[in-house]
């Protein structure tokens, strides 16, 4: 089978597999599927581009992820002018202070002489630390006691919601120089420790700074880019043309809003696509694999390794935090405690693998079909486990089995991992 | 006075809960540092396998405890300890016949290595959760305290009180036993001897008739006894529950490249070091400074320098000083 028959007949089947789902279940469903299944399509292009074309283990996915969902409550959620005038500067000058300090420290480090920059990086460090908690402190806690049971943070800037996509992305690229400047041009596995962290600590601060986003209390009702369903029904025009289409006005609204999600995806990710495919083909993205699969070598042609994995390190992060930028809009609410790394990491991963990494077409199409699998297995390993389960006699063995359903999750997707790995490891479309 | 007061203080809520964790972080670094030796590639399993090993044991525990047999005060899961350890052996060395050994022989590249160790993770995982539930399991029994804060007061008429959990001193007499039976095998037997010949350079070992596979397989049994004991130690003294062991991972690793990776002696270290660090910067020294600072120096707030939820940032930025001025670690492991 030639490349392009490959890659057409791979897409069919993903076409196939929601058109599918609209048929047999609802056109509803097949919307939710195809909307997640185009977040997940961007998310696993920002992994190829680390991993397919540089070869970079980044295990902190769902950090970048969750920056996106960050920005969104930063850009477009009203500001809460209370809790500005209660401690508003005070935290800002309080951050303020703290990256001042750092900036002074790394000065210190680069100009002072040898002998002694330990001590005064030391010293500096510590005083900062003393003045930033001095002066954050009493804000923070200014802040969170405004209103605590409706807002109790600073709320956002007010902003078109759209506009937090983009600068989603810039949280997660902000976050990637950091963590790249650390530990690339190390071991490989130093990145993947590295990046692991970051996502844990990212979280942490999510479900713990409720002045940022109102921490486990979460954010609701975050502006969106497409109409209220409930305003929609109320519309008499929009009612009309749902009768001539032979549609109540319930299902149509939702279907209307979620076509409406879809659309706004589906023109990122072609952007993103386009860019990335512009990308792999240019002399950059040559000078890229070179390096991936020949690290010496390249060097040897005088190729900086450690910038340019920097650069696609961050390239690659701030496109999946512009990914979780439009999930958090999709889902109209931020909510910590629902990242896990199961989700928003290692699936991202197996969508890479499975679709073919190094090739962006292979990471779109394993973005939608690990993601349909993903929402159709369990249905299915439910009935499988009823199955199983069906002459046995009710006990705790049986109710047991039937609880633990929900894991099995786990288990398939790592399975899929292994087994694309040893046996197909260029994945459904291969590099070429 | 003051100053007895302040230290007994500092033993009991800083000096004694990290010499406990660090103990478990240090068996668990252990056994990351010899995967890395051994078969060089980072183990992202390793909480998992840890989780996995508990399990087993926690399940013969409570075989255990139903059939009526207990050490007396001491916890009934160190009887248990050998049966996890056999689970989680023939777990890990399953798993290295089916999918590690494969890779091995392609002389794959670490970061694929690493990869597959995060698909094996979350089959560990999944395993996990599928037999005992994602839930808190308690399973421990026998004495609580050593030393509990009544007896410590009547005994020194100390205003402070000092406890000692029976699982502290546990943790610490065991990874004491098991790092020295550690060392001496690595030291002193030939086993030992040729797994240390293999980690330093695999070449010159197959020269010299070094059998590669029975060297990996000695290595999975060691590693899964040492992470069985790491967790068994820590689910008695924290808790038992699977994602917290594998949010274990970061202080382990960090904990391992502190010290250096591939060096069992630096996995040590740096398990103290990065336990210390935990405690120390997330305890609120209040209470210690009041006794030791005259009364107008004394603190009004806390004087906690983080938040106990951000424990793991402590490790994560031992970790990033660590790679950005000393890659190697302090022991000079292999790296880079």
């Amino acid at each position: 089978m030639t490349q392009s028959l490959r890659t057409v007949s791979v897409f069919g089947l993903v076409a196939v597999l929601i058109l599918g789902t609209g048929v047999l279940q609802s056109w509803n469903s097949a919307l939710l599927i195809l909307n997640m299944g185009l977040v997940s399509a961007i998310m696993s292009l920002g992994v190829n581009l680390q991993w397919g074309f540089a070869g970079l283990f980044n295990v902190g996915v769902m950090g970048f992820v969750a920056l996106g969902g960050l920005s969104v409550v930063l850009v477009s959620m009203p500001p809460v002018g209370e809790a500005w005038a209660a401690g508003g500067l005070r935290i800002l000058a309080g951050l303020a202070l703290g990256a001042l300090s750092v900036a002074c420290a790394v000065l210190a480090w680069t100009r002072a002489p040898r002998a002694w920059r330990g001590w005064a990086v030391a010293a500096i460090l510590v005083a900062g630390f003393v003045l930033y908690r001095a002066v954050f402190a009493p804000g923070a806690a200014a802040v969170e006691s405004v209103n605590a049971a409706t807002s109790g943070y600073l709320g956002g800037l007010g902003l078109p919601v759209v506009l937090a996509w983009p600068v989603g992305g810039l949280l997660a690229a902000g976050a990637a120089w950091i963590i790249g400047k650390t530990a690339l041009g190390l071991r490989s596995d130093y990145l993947a420790i590295a990046t692991l962290g970051i996502a844990e600590i990212v979280i942490a601060i999510l479900k713990n700074e409720d002045w940022l986003a109102r921490g486990v209390k979460n954010v609701i009702g975050l502006p969106r880019p497409v109409p209220n369903e409930i305003d929609l029904q109320r519309d008499p025009g929009f009612v009309e043309s749902a009768a001539g289409w032979g549609l109540d006005p319930t299902t149509a609204s939702t279907l209307y809003v979620k076509a409406g999600y879809a659309l706004l995806f589906a023109a990122v990710l072609i952007a993103v696509l386009v860019l990335a495919q512009l990308a792999l083909r240019s002399p950059w993205g040559r000078m890229m694999r070179a390096i991936r699969d020949n690290e010496t070598a390249a060097r040897a042609m005088g190729k900086d390794v450690t910038r340019r994995h920097l650069q696609v390190f961050v390239l690659g992060s701030a496109i999946c935090g512009i990914a979780g930028a439009m999930m958090t809009t999709l889902d109209g609410q931020l909510t910590p405690s629902t990242y896990q790394p199961l989700r928003y990491t290692f699936l991202i991963w197996v969508m890479v693998i499975v679709g073919g990494s190094g090739n962006n077409y292979g990471a779109v199409a394993g973005g939608f079909i690990i993601w349909f699998l993903w929402v159709q297995v369990e249905p299915m390993g439910q009935a499988l486990m009823g199955l199983i389960t069906a002459p046995m006699s009710d006990g705790w063995l049986k109710a047991h089995l039937l609880d633990s359903v929900q894991h099995m999750r786990l288990l398939t997707m790592g399975l899929i991992l292994l087994l694309v790995l040893r046996f197909s490891p260029r994945g459904l479309i291969p590099e070429r | 006075m003051d100053f007895l007061n302040a230290f007994v203080a500092l033993s009991n809520f800083v000096l004694i809960p990290a010499i406990a964790y660090g103990s478990q972080l240090a068996l668990g670094a252990l056994g990351v540092t010899l995967v890395y030796g051994i078969l060089r590639f980072s183990n992202f399993a390793h909480g998992d396998t840890m989780a996995f090993g508990t399990m087993v044991a926690i399940l013969a525990t409570w075989g255990l405890q139903a059939a009526g047999v207990t050490l007396g005060p001491l916890p009934t899961a160190l009887l248990a300890i050998p049966v996890g350890i056999l689970g989680c052996a023939a777990l890990v060395l399953a798993t290295d016949r089916l999918v590690y050994r494969f890779y091995r022989a392609q002389k794959a590249v670490p970061v694929i290595l690493v990869i597959v160790s995060m698909g094996v993770m979350f089959i560990y995982n999944g395993i996990t959760r599928f037999i005992i539930g994602p839930d808190d399991q308690a399973f421990a029994d026998g004495a609580r305290f050593l030393i509990n804060a009544r007896q410590f007061r009547e005994m020194t008429g100390l205003a402070e009180p000092l406890a000692i959990r029976s699982t502290q001193a546990i943790t610490l007499v065991t990874a004491l036993i098991v790092v020295a039976a550690l060392f001496w095998f690595l030291n002193r037997t030939k086993t030992g001897k040729s797994m240390r010949a293999y980690s330093d350079n695999e070449d010159l070992a197959l020269l010299s008739g070094i059998d590669p596979e029975r060297v990996v397989r000695v290595t999975w049994i060691i590693v899964a006894g040492l992470a069985t004991i790491a967790g068994v130690l820590y689910g008695l003294d924290k808790t038992y529950k699977p994602f917290t062991y594998f949010q274990l991972l970061l202080p382990i690793f960090a904990a391992a490249i502190v010290g250096g990776l591939g060096s069992p002696l630096g996995a040590i270290a740096g398990g103290f070091v990065i336990a210390f660090s935990e405690v120390g910067l997330t305890y609120a020294w209040k209470k210690v400074l009041t006794y030791l600072l005259p009364g107008p120096l004394e603190p009004d707030g806390l004087v906690q320098l983080l938040a106990t939820d951000y424990k793991f940032a402590v490790s994560f930025m031992i970790l990033v000083i660590v790679l950005l001025f000393r890659p190697t670690g302090l022991f000079r492991g292999k790296s880079v």
